[in-house]
């Protein structure tokens, strides 16, 4: 049985049509199987093609659901304006939550001043679930990104503490997701679950999204510390001894600044990020999460505790 | 636009077998040959030299979860992988392949198109094997290869590997396999994944790389009916735009078939017909929609419908059912508790079910029929539930969307069981 390419290529829905569509299917289950979810939109790309994905699967209709931000406080200035602009542009409703309320409630306890508020999100997000009420949460993570990441499900059930339980989670077969929860359970729905960081990008290419300027190549003063390249900003300053150096960089990867390092790169155009994506042989979050480098199993721990 | 580069969509794949048949190895150099592929193909102007066959790359780094996990005893999972060749993308479900994880091998299987099924050239067709090809064919994977792997170690010979060849189509042809394609490998030299190599010049079909790359991606052996299952039924109702009062736009992944505007349809389970006015995706139209895409319908008349009806094309209805034979995978450490009420979902339709009779267990190993009187996880077997409300099905031969369910138990939410529908399902 021999089938040409030309045969191949007639019968098939291109890959991002295909995982446009498979994306499309999750978020209208969520919609049709949960009563009260949420978004949650960073300003980020991942997040972006979620809207995009969103405006799809709903339009002419408003989104049933709010968009939610856990704002640690320490985000790039872009990329605020960004989620704001973009958040009024489709007129959806936006809902940003702060990392710095829930230390001043006293939930969230810095261990020093200095720390990374970046762990600290999943506490005001369980929160934010709680305040109201949502029993579900649809963010952007990605199977590719993280090795805790591949094992997680399309629909993961969170227990009544937000926790997530690798060992113990819901069979997925075909395309019949299961995302029933009891009250104050949470389920987290992953939509993009089966791209990879090309796959975004190619996505933003197709779609001609827009983006926050910090993806693209830019001068930025940086220093090297342990191996990685950490911006210096007035939250995540040199310290002494250290060299700044003025170099061409990009983000891979936006969060909070405490934990997101650039890479050495003059793409700056999607084009050359395709291509760069295309030949890289670093994982995205190797490359550019400070958090997950402190040890293996980071991200799953932070999963576990709720983090999305 | 990077160049345009012809797009052969996506491929779900499977790889069954051990560790010790190579099977990291060979999702390894998938992984690992593929860039030097992507990199070609991305590079118009500039081709890579660079032999793809590399020899001194431990190719398990690519892999090494998955043996991390299994010494952690993170038994229940399937493994998704990613990589892409710049013209085709491919998703690896790599399932564990002991005895005790059918219910990853089902997991796993239920969503591909392509099951890799690895044979050892020194051990040939084993337990294993037939334990593998049984699930496979049983979740109705299209595409079913055998890889006779480790070549190197039986010094390439033809004559071997014929014989796996005709041991493996002797128990295809008892199990009703009917297509299969055979293709001799080496994983830790190269040798027919990506190159040809030089050692298996008697070969002349394909390389596996080849076959990953021509295999249709979507299951169209049968010239499927039109089954629309309704999600979300969208009203905005905005005032301030009349245009959209009346709009009732039904959103739905076009399960199987194909749909175009002036489309005779029939809604179950009123019965109720109408045409399809307008076919949408984000608010913009188009003229028709085919298997897998998600779309919004509109229809010419005023039908009340909600998620869990299906949309169907007038004339290819489905089977009305409140009685389910089907072969059911029990998910659950629990088991299939007979005097229980279980919650059964079909599509985007739920009903509640009791079982009414377990008709056999099959052994996975012998494939033998057993009687039982209840199931266990990692059970296969068949089945008839009772159902409260009737569902709208095909048998799971002809159609993997609404012939496939899954059991949930009310009480956790867990999903306890993973059903397919025979062909006996008693119509009401």
């Amino acid at each position: 049985m021999l089938f040409s390419r030309q045969q191949t290529a007639r019968h098939t829905l291109s890959h991002l049509d295909w995982l446009e569509a498979e994306a499309i299917h999750i978020l209208r289950e969520v919609a049709g199987q949960c009563s009260n979810p949420a978004l949650l939109f960073s300003g980020g790309k991942d997040s972006i093609c979620l809207l995009r994905l969103a405006e799809k699967a709903f339009r002419p209709g408003r989104f049933p659901f709010p968009l939610l931000h856990i704002d640690t406080g320490h985000n790039y200035p872009e990329v605020i304006a960004f989620r704001d602009r973009k958040a009024a542009e489709i007129g959806e409703r936006l809902i940003v939550r702060s990392v710095e309320d829930s230390m001043q409630r006293g939930t969230v306890v810095l261990k020093h001043e200095n720390e990374s508020r970046n762990k600290h999100q999943s506490v005001t997000l369980l929160e934010a679930i709680e305040e109201h009420g949502f029993d579900a949460c649809i963010g952007g993570a990605r199977r590719d990104e993280e090795k805790a990441r591949a094992k997680e499900r399309i629909m993961s059930f969170r227990d009544e503490f937000g926790q997530w339980d690798p060992k113990n989670q819901r069979p997925e077969l075909w395309n019949l997701y299961n995302a029933r929860s009891h009250k104050g359970e949470n389920i987290r729905a992953f939509p993009i679950s089966n791209w990879t960081e090309l796959d975004v990008w190619q996505y933003i290419e197709r779609e001609n999204l827009e983006l926050p300027s910090i993806y693209f190549a830019h001068n930025r003063p940086i220093v090297y510390r342990q191996g990685s390249i950490v911006p210096v900003t007035d939250i995540t300053p040199a310290k002494p001894g250290e060299e700044i150096i003025d170099l061409q960089v990009r983000f891979r990867t936006v969060g909070d600044i405490t934990c997101t390092a650039p890479v050495i790169s003059d793409a700056d155009s999607i084009e050359k990020i395709i291509a760069e994506t295309a030949t890289t042989t670093i994982t995205e979050r190797g490359a550019t999460r400070l958090d997950d480098q402190a040890s293996e199993a980071a991200m799953e721990q932070r999963k576990k505790e709720g983090y999305f | 636009m990077t160049h345009p580069i012809e797009d052969h969509g996506l491929l779900r794949l499977l790889t069954c077998g051990s560790v010790d048949d190579g099977k990291s190895t060979l999702i390894g150099r998938l992984l690992f040959d593929s860039k030097a592929i992507l990199a070609d193909t991305l590079s118009a102007i500039t081709k890579t030299s660079q032999r793809r066959g590399m020899q001194d790359v431990d190719l398990s780094l690519l892999t090494d979860g998955l043996q991390a996990e299994r010494e952690q005893g993170i038994t229940i999972d399937v493994a998704y992988r990613y990589f892409t060749t710049g013209t085709r993308k491919f998703i690896i479900a790599d399932a564990p392949g002991h005895e005790q994880y059918t219910r990853n091998m089902v997991t796993a299987a239920s969503t591909a198109n392509l099951a890799i099924i690895l044979v050892d050239a020194r051990k040939g067709v084993l337990t294993q094997t037939r334990r593998h090809s049984y699930l496979a064919h049983l979740v109705g994977i299209p595409h079913l290869l055998v890889a006779v792997n480790k070549m190197d170690l039986v010094e390439f010979s033809q004559a071997r590997f014929e014989e796996i060849k005709q041991a493996y189509l002797d128990f295809a042809e008892q199990l009703g396999i009917r297509e299969v394609q055979f293709i001799p490998l080496s994983a830790l030299n190269g040798d027919m994944v990506v190159d040809r190599g030089e050692n298996l010049s008697w070969y002349q079909g394909q390389t596996l790389m080849e076959i990953l790359e021509t295999t249709p991606s979507a299951q169209r052996r049968h010239a499927a009916a039109f089954r629309f299952p309704v999600q979300y039924v969208c009203r905005p109702q905005d005032a301030s735009n009349p245009a959209l009062h009346d709009y009732r736009g039904f959103m739905g992944r076009v399960e199987s078939g194909s749909i175009a505007v002036g489309d005779s349809v029939t809604v179950l389970p009123s019965g109720l017909s109408s045409t399809v006015k307008a076919i949408e995706l984000g608010g913009e139209p188009l003229a028709d929609a085919a298997t897998e895409q998600s779309v919004t319908l509109l229809l010419a008349d005023e039908i009340d419908i909600s998620r869990g009806d299906m949309i169907v094309k007038t004339g290819e209805l489905p089977t009305q059912t409140k009685q389910l034979q089907a072969t059911v995978c029990w998910l659950a450490e629990s088991p299939l508790d007979q005097a229980r009420t279980y919650l059964i979902r079909h599509t985007t339709r739920d009903t509640k079910a009791k079982l009414a009779e377990i008709a056999y267990r099959v052994d996975v190993n012998s494939l033998e029929k057993q009687a039982v009187s209840q199931l266990a996880m990692n059970d296969i077997a068949n089945v008839t539930f009772k159902l409260a409300q009737p569902l709208f099905t095909d048998p799971y031969v002809d159609n993997r969307g609404t012939g496939a369910f899954i059991v949930i138990d009310e009480s956790s939410n867990n999903t306890v069981g993973a059903g397919m529908i025979g062909r006996e399902s008693v119509c009401f």
